[in-house]
Order: structure tokens, then C-alpha cells, then sequence
């Protein structure tokens, strides 16, 4: 079941991308230099229906297939938190793809994205190889 | 302008609305990067579920090209050693913040996270000083 929930989840995830503008990279980086304010509509829009719904949602004792939610506990501001934040801005700063987008990018077959993609699984194998 | 800010609105409460299924429904947080990072870090019986967000994530691409091709991009707006550079940064980055713009900044707001506040301040900042001075030096360095 949780199998069908999460293509189905992933499915609409990368057509609210495809609608908000933010799988093309011009778009991202419009609002990055300040150009256009889109994204924020974006993120605003998003983390307003998050706000709203999960104090909702965490009401339940239980998700609707599973034991329990799988939440983040930690709530402390740690070194690994801000650096990590910081390197990945920078990445995004420079292409205009952020992990979500790049994936559903793919689809389009370009090269170019296949490419980012494949550094960006480099980039994750190369911190969990560091981190051990 | 209208119409960008209003389907910039509306990608935004798809995703928001994403984020809900699947946390009502499986419980989980909908973090691309963590989702995507665990298929290979999570235990075998936990890899299911995030190969099959993948897939959809693949499948709402295809969806896309179907129906609005021009929302893929053909080329990205960097030469190709940037465009590496970029994928390892925002990979490793990720990785190290424990989550991106969709964990951080969709779900980890929605769920009034401090680490998620401060994530999205610091990779905004940044994403912003990085596309306004980094990058016009490094493409113009590259090409």
C-alpha cells in the first residue's frame, strides 16, 4: 500500500513542479538574482497547506498504512546542519536544480540534466563515503 | 506576470498537498533528497516505497512532457564542468543538511522545525549571493 502511496505521491509532486515553473532552471534562477518572485509564491503556497494540514494530520495516533509517523526528532542547530545548507544553496545557485525538479527533469531526456543528476548521486554517495 | 504568480501558487499547494498524502497516508516526510539518499543507506525492507516515489517522480515527468513539454528544460544554463560542479554541491549539501528544499523547506516549515528554519535561511542566502556572483564568474571562467 505504501508502495502505491508513494508513486501516486511522487506523481503529483513532480506536476505541482512541472505547474509552479520550478523544473526549468531560468525560473529558479529568475528569483535567485532577485528577478522574480515566483518561487516564493511557490514555497509560500506549499508550506501553507504543510502548516495548516499537518497539526491536522499529527492529531491521528497513527498514519492510515503504517505503526507510527516517521518524524525528525533533533531540534538542535548543529555545524553539519548550516554547512551542509550552505554548500547545497551554493549548488543550487549555480544550475538552478534542486534534487526534486532534477528528477522529474529527467523525463525530458536532455543530456544536460542527466548529467547534474548523476553528479548530484555523486555528491550524496561522496558525503555518506566522508561521513563513515 | 498574473498568470506566472497564480501557477506559481498552485504548483506550490500541489506540492504542499503531496507532502500530506503521504504523510496521512504512509506517515512519512515527503524530502526528495532524503527519500532518494535513503535508497541507498535505508535498510532493505525500508527501499520499497522510495524507489516507487522515484518512479512516479519519473512518471510526472513523463506526464509533463506529454502535456506541457515546455515545462522540461532541453539544455541547462551552465557549460558542463559547472553543471557537474552544481550536482555534486547540491547533492553532498543535501545530504549533509539531512534535507532540501522540499524536507526543509515544504515539510520542515510545515512542521515549525527550528533545524528547517535555519536550513532554508542558509541555503537561500547562499542560493542568492551564489546566482548573483558566483555564478557569472565561474561561466564566464568555464566558456
Amino acid at each position: 500500500m505504501n508502495v502505491i502511496t508513494s508513486l501516486l505521491v511522487g506523481l503529483l509532486f513532480a506536476i505541482g513542479l512541472g505547474v509552479s515553473g520550478m523544473t526549468l532552471p531560468e525560473n529558479v534562477l529568475a528569483f535567485l538574482t532577485l528577478r522574480d518572485p515566483g518561487l516564493l509564491f511557490t514555497m509560500g503556497g506549499a508550506s501553507a497547506v504543510t502548516l495548516l494540514g499537518f497539526p491536522l494530520i499529527l492529531r491521528r495516533d497513527r498514519p492510515v498504512h503504517g505503526l507510527r509517523f516517521m518524524l525528525p526528532t533533533r531540534r538542535d542547530i548543529d555545524r553539519p546542519l548550516v554547512v551542509g545548507a550552505a554548500i547545497f544553496g551554493v549548488g543550487w545557485g549555480l544550475v538552478g536544480l534542486c534534487p526534486g525538479p532534477a528528477l522529474t527533469a529527467m523525463a525530458g531526456g536532455s543530456p544536460e540534466v542527466f548529467l547534474f543528476v548523476a553528479a548530484m548521486f555523486a555528491g550524496m554517495f561522496s558525503h555518506r563515503l566522508l561521513s563513515e | 506576470m498574473t498568470s506566472s504568480i497564480l501557477s506559481s501558487l498552485m504548483g506550490g499547494v500541489l506540492i504542499g498537498t503531496s507532502a500530506l498524502l503521504l504523510l496521512w497516508l504512509s506517515g512519512r516526510i515527503a524530502g526528495v533528497s532524503g527519500i532518494v539518499g535513503g535508497i541507498m543507506t535505508a535498510p532493505p525492507s525500508d527501499r520499497a516505497w522510495r524507489l516507487a516515489f522515484l518512479v512516479g517522480l519519473a512518471l510526472g515527468g513523463a506526464a509533463l512532457l506529454l502535456v506541457a513539454p515546455d515545462t522540461l528544460p532541453d539544455q541547462l544554463p551552465a557549460p558542463w564542468p559547472v553543471i557537474v560542479l552544481g550536482g555534486l554541491l547540491v547533492g553532498y549539501g543535501a545530504r549533509g543538511a539531512n534535507g532540501c528544499t522540499s524536507g526543509h523547506g515544504v515539510c520542515g516549515l510545515g512542521r515549525r522545525s527550528p533545524r528547517s528554519l535555519v536550513a532554508v535561511v542558509v541555503f537561500m542566502t547562499t542560493g542568492v549571493l551564489t546566482a548573483l556572483f558566483l555564478r557569472p564568474l565561474l561561466i564566464g571562467a568555464a566558456s
